[in-house]
């Protein structure tokens, strides 16, 4: 069953339809493809959740679009929130 | 496609039929709140502002008091002042009058000696064009002379998956049956400039749009002030929004696809057909009092985190794409759109349904704000009080 939403093929996020504990599989779904990966932290539901390694300084991508910069290096399947993105690089 | 609603001497149509209690200030809202809870048929504007204003907050008061007494929803209106505020009932009738020649009196406190004898004479006045406005027959109208007014308010992730999208079907519908639909929140703006501007149709238009996002931020910049530090807002990243591109991108969907004809200025009066842009704040009081003044008969409100929010002239249709908020605040929110999130709806039927709840509550059901009678009113300010 399916737990994120994937919006845009660009996308470097998710959103979580359901939250997630640790060492959980989140399930998705995009452009016909299926995606599974290991949640790295918990993810409350709504929150989002990285589909792909990012580099710190690197751009975030939801809606096919830039909605930041990552702050630090960020794995996929780690939540994806304040502490780790902004919208100006600091 | 029509509806049915009350025709105005001035040609417009309303679908509800309020007489108006305007206090002109601060110091005369009591006033008018005492005169309008003794009329049945009346509302009154909780106005917080009208004294102490720099000249260009002076003039956005006019302009968003005169277009609420011009508001259609609105038979005819009282105003109500104290005596020494900035905002003169004689100035304010003046520019009523320029916008629409519905019915309209004033009364100031001073002059008449106080607040008893003013509540004397402003209840005549309200109970002769409550009576009046009551004896008007509804009729039919085209839709293209409706304007609905979008707002996006408490935003969470929800609200960009599934409240925005079916909102912007119904903004869709409407444009395509001739009427007019707004879309506001200039803060809510930032980040999407490359999806909107090209939706404009010239580049005046596209250029109007730019320079009211670029100096909406720049405006905070020169106060050396950070319009990111309210917005996203605690609950919004809270609900898991980031930043505030992303809630804009999430944001500008209750405007679905149409292009953009114009943008007004707060509270501007709203003159051209199809997809429309507001100069308004992300503050969602302020930016539907805006929309009201601009014209607008209805507004549909789409919420993740949940608002009790209303307006007293216009109903406020509220939608949510957070199940968890539909069923904890179900006595606030009109329309559940989280079946899109859960599988169970498309966009499309949610849009379809959501308009035909519209439909109703244009032909007179009450929104679950207006049965409760709320009356929220906010004003936009570019400087504090003098």
């Amino acid at each position: 069953m399916y737990n994120c939403v994937i919006i845009n093929k660009k996308d470097s996020v998710a959103t979580m339809t359901y939250p997630v504990k640790v060492g959980e599989y989140i399930n998705g779904n995009v452009d016909k493809k299926a995606l599974c990966l290991k949640a790295l932290s918990d993810i409350p539901i709504y929150h989002k959740v990285a589909l792909v390694d990012i580099k710190k300084g690197e751009i975030i991508y939801k809606y096919g679009c830039k909605i930041g910069y990552a702050l630090s290096d960020i794995k996929a399947g780690e939540h994806v929130h304040t502490f780790n993105l902004d919208s100006r690089m600091i | 496609m029509n509806f049915m609603g009350y025709r105005r001497d001035d040609g417009k149509i309303g679908i509800r039929n309020h007489v108006l209690i305007l206090p002109c200030s601060l110091c005369a809202s009591e006033t008018a709140r005492f005169i309008s809870s003794q009329v049945a048929g009346t509302v009154y504007i909780p106005n917080q502002g009208g004294c102490a204003l720099s000249a260009a907050d002076l003039e956005m008061t006019y302009r968003v008091l005169s277009g609420m007494a011009a508001n259609p929803n609105v038979y005819g209106t009282v105003v109500v002042a104290n005596t020494c505020e900035n905002v003169k009932p004689d100035e304010l009738i003046k520019r009523i009058e320029e916008k629409t020649n519905k019915p309209v009196k004033s009364v100031v406190i001073r002059d008449v000696g106080g607040t008893i004898k003013a509540a004397e004479i402003g209840v005549k006045y309200a109970i002769e064009m409550s009576r009046e406005a009551s004896a008007l027959k509804k009729e039919e109208a085209d839709i293209s002379e409706l304007i609905l007014a979008t707002e996006c308010g408490g935003s969470d992730p929800t609200s960009g998956l599934a409240a925005n999208p079916t909102l912007g079907e119904v903004s869709d519908k409407i444009v395509s049956l001739g009427g007019t639909s707004i879309l506001s929140e200039t803060s809510e703006l930032v980040g999407t400039e490359d999806i909107l501007a090209p939706r404009c149709v010239n580049e005046e238009v596209s250029k109007k749009l730019l320079d009211i996002i670029k100096n909406n931020e720049e405006y905070f910049e020169k106060l050396g002030e950070s319009l990111r530090d309210g917005n996203p807002s605690a609950g919004n990243k809270e609900g898991g929004l980031t930043t505030l591109e992303e809630k804009s991108l999430g944001c500008i969907h209750k405007a679905g696809y149409s292009p953009i004809t114009e943008v007004y200025d707060y509270g501007e009066m709203i003159d051209k057909k199809g997809l429309v842009v507001m100069d308004t704040p992300g503050q969602d009081i302020a930016s539907v009092a805006a929309m009201v003044a601009g014209g607008a008969q209805v507004v549909i409100f789409t919420t993740g985190r949940g608002t009790p929010t209303g307006n007293g002239i216009v109903p406020v249709i509220k939608i949510t794409g957070n199940s968890e908020t539909a069923s904890l605040m179900a006595d606030n929110i009109d329309f559940d759109a989280s079946g899109i999130i859960s599988g169970e709806k498309t966009i499309e039927e949610n849009g379809k349904e959501l308009f035909e709840l519209l439909m109703n509550v244009v032909n007179g059901q009450k929104s679950k704000a207006e049965a409760l009678g709320f009356n929220d009113m906010s004003m936009a300010r570019k400087c504090n009080f003098c």
